[in-house]
């Protein structure tokens, strides 16, 4: 990128470049890259996800916003961006604020190890499942310090049951994810995607890690049917209660970031990323990134399928079924992919 | 030059966050500060090149433990004026709990110092990190020489998780509790019975 | 046996797919709404929206300022206050609603004994400020001559029924 870059002004303006600014540029370039393509994705599956449900409930959805409703997303935005930002009387103004930016921008952060195609990545970090772990687990954070640095019941409540619910359903996807590194024998998300060549992780006995691993990312990312941290008919809208304006709309951005990220997630653990199905040639003149996007995209669908099916969890059916159901199902998938791995001596080195 | 700044900066916010922590009014505001202080040992870490601590120091710390630290932190009543009552009664006991700890310290850090040994010893020989990377190696010491001591640590752990289960999970009198697996368990033809109801009758 | 069914059905989560299929093929039926604003339903004559006041076809205004509307309105939203015009009739010198008040009871319309104030078929009058809701006379009036070809045909299919 740097060197491109150095190339590029040399070219255009006849500048040449510092190297150490080149490279820094070249960082800026690359966020930017990703960030802006991001957020433009987050306002499109809002749309989508408005769409999907629509049409699942005999409705059509956003239909006046440009054509087929589809400026919904930027209306909507330019409107919390012209509306007020309250602040609560009695919150912790610091933490009130620092809470929402938290989201937005771990949200944010993840995508930078996220590889899009063979090389096309911000940040080949070699232990980039552990990093994408890491910051989902920090997302926990925004919500917990939101809703008790609103000084509300209903934010408060909220924020509880979210962060236990997080908490408990990181566990699971963690082993789930353990399955995937012991078949793949990587922590680099490129390498999973590349030990997936010609068989995708979801055609192999990891099926049930992927079914759990996609229920879990409904948990993790407060999707239906858990969406107990904001069950508008019991707390109101949980921890996003006292927020309004820019607050709410980065907490908003935020959620459907990582929404996306969960989907690029499932689909480079499971899916083979950028792979094709088969390992055939015809199939690699699609490029890469064109199969990772339809990818996130049928990820994404399946979100919002399941939100316009699957009625509300009870609280304590979500802790049971965390506890209870997926941390064994997914230990004892680790113990049979080890033993599997270790008999047929297919352990990667 | 980069990686001395980093270093420096790192080091920095690290202490003085740890400091902060003991040192800021609001209970919820030291949690913060513990977690700034988490993330930059963690970025500490990984200037050692040690990248694989420095993930699981933010999942394990940050990610769960620090949550439930918050999680009471957030759910306490604190008088303020109630906890500087005793104050001064403790300062001697702390203080001097305190100097012992400070004591123990500096004789590790002397000890470092002295035998100059710790490198040498054959129990942290690792491949060198161009041959692995370093969660390989951490792996390949962990399950071989240090098996013993890893799964005598996860025994404890299971212990303490029992235990404290033991200790909360106990049959109140008088509590209603749903069974679940009856719940789950029921059919629909068991949920509801579709009658035909004759006008003027009612269901008699 | 019924609980080996019962595990296979909730480890296969039969339950679940059968529910999404069902969803799924919900995404293809024609739709049960309309495209609102370009397509719109159908209204009932006596549909009670947006008021207005009416004139007779010579350009008169119906209003004699009877107040009647005024005493008969449950939310108290109309003000009115009359004086002698110029040709010696009782005439509104003001006649406001308050839009924000008005509850779209009817009220008013069955107590006019002139058929001046009615409500009209026009239910798409959001405005941008408060302010705009207090409608006058003047608003009201061209609410009238704008609406007069719809309000005219409603009264008329309405009239055998009253």
């Amino acid at each position: 990128m740097a060197d491109l870059l150095v190339e590029f002004f040399q070219w255009g303006f006849g500048v040449t470049l510092v190297p150490w600014f080149a490279t820094l540029l070249g960082i800026v370039v690359g966020i930017l890259a990703i960030v802006l393509p991001l957020l433009l994705a987050v306002a499109m599956s809002v749309y989508m996800d408005r769409k999907v449900w629509a049409g699942m409930q005999l409705r059509r959805g956003p239909n006046v916003v440009g054509p087929w409703g589809l400026m919904q997303s930027f209306a909507d935005g330019l409107k919390l961006f012209l509306k007020e930002t309250i602040i609560p009387a009695s919150a912790n103004k610091f933490v009130f604020l620092l809470a929402p930016a938290l989201t937005f921008l771990l949200a944010l952060v993840a995508w930078a190890v996220i590889p899009f195609d063979a090389g096309v990545v911000l940040s080949n970090l070699n232990v980039g499942v552990l990093y994408l772990f890491a910051i989902s687990s920090l997302g926990v954070y925004g919500i917990i310090l939101s809703g008790w640095a609103s000084n509300s019941r209903y934010a408060f409540l909220g924020a509880l049951r979210c962060s236990a619910q997080m908490v408990s359903y990181e566990v699971s996807i963690g082993f789930v994810l353990v399955t995937v590194l012991m078949t793949a024998g990587s922590l680099n998300l490129s390498d999973i995607v590349m030990a997936q060549k010609g068989q995708w992780y979801i055609f192999t006995p990891l099926l049930p890690m992927a079914v759990v691993f996609f229920i879990s990312a409904l948990a993790e990312t407060n999707r239906p049917p858990f969406d107990l941290p904001e069950a508008e008919a019991e707390i109101v809208a949980g921890y996003q209660v006292e927020y309004s304006s820019m607050a709410f709309a980065l907490f908003f951005l935020g959620e459907y970031a990582n929404i996306i990220l969960m989907c690029a997630m499932v689909s480079i653990l499971f899916l083979g990323g950028w792979l094709p199905p088969l390992d055939w040639a015809p199939l690699y003149i699609i490029p890469g990134w064109i199969w990772f996007f339809g990818k996130i995209f049928f990820v994404f669908f399946l979100f919002s399928w399941v939100k316009a099916t699957v009625p509300r969890y009870r609280y304590d059916q979500l802790m049971r079924l965390g506890w209870k159901v997926f941390l064994p199902l997914s230990l004892l998938w680790v113990v049979l992919t080890g033993v599997f791995l270790l008999l047929t001596g297919k352990i990667p080195v | 030059m980069i990686y001395a700044l980093a270093f420096y900066l790192f080091a920095t916010i690290t202490v003085i966050s740890a400091i902060m922590v003991i040192a800021s009014r609001n209970p919820v505001h030291s949690v913060l500060f513990l977690i700034l202080a988490f993330f930059n040992s963690a970025g500490l870490f990984v200037l050692l090149g040690a990248e694989f601590i420095a993930m699981i120091l933010v999942i394990v710390y940050v990610g769960a433990v620090t949550v439930l630290f918050l999680f009471v932190v957030m759910m306490l009543d604190i008088d303020y004026n109630e906890l500087r009552k005793g104050f001064q009664k403790y300062l001697l006991v702390g203080g001097l709990i305190g100097i012992v700890l400070l004591a123990e310290l500096a004789l590790v850090g002397m000890g470092w110092g002295l035998t100059g040994h710790v490198i040498t010893d054959p129990a942290t020989a690792i491949p060198a990190l161009a041959q692995m990377s370093n969660t390989q190696a951490l792996g390949s010491l962990l399950y071989t020489r240090y098996v013993f001591l890893f799964q005598m640590a996860g025994m404890i752990l299971l212990v303490a998780m029992i235990g404290a289960i033991v200790l909360t999970h106990r049959k109140r009198p008088g509590v209603k509790k749903q069974n679940v697996n009856k719940q789950v368990m029921r059919r629909r033809h068991e949920a509801y019975e579709i009658v035909k109801v004759k006008p003027g009758q009612g269901l008699g | 046996m019924s609980l080996l069914k019962h595990a296979a059905r909730t480890f296969l989560l039969s339950d679940f797919v059968k529910a999404m299929w069902l969803t799924f093929r919900y995404m293809f039926r024609p739709k049960a709404t309309i495209n609102y604003p370009y397509e719109k339903g159908p209204l009932s004559p006596r549909f009670r929206g947006e008021h207005a006041l009416r004139r007779y076809p010579d350009g008169e205004e119906r209003c004699i300022a009877c107040k009647l509307c005024e005493a008969i309105c449950p939310a108290q939203a109309i003000t009115i206050e009359a004086a002698v015009a110029a040709d010696g009739s009782r005439r509104t010198t003001r006649y406001d609603i308050d839009m924000t008040k008005c509850i779209y009871c009817g009220y008013c319309q069955e107590a006019c004994p002139v058929e001046a104030i009615v409500e009209g078929p026009n239910f798409e009058f959001a405005t941008e400020t408060r302010e705009e809701l207090f409608y006058n006379k003047e608003k009201l009036l061209k609410n009238g001559e704008m609406w007069e070809q719809e309000i005219a045909t409603n009264l008329k299919l309405d009239a055998p029924y009253r």
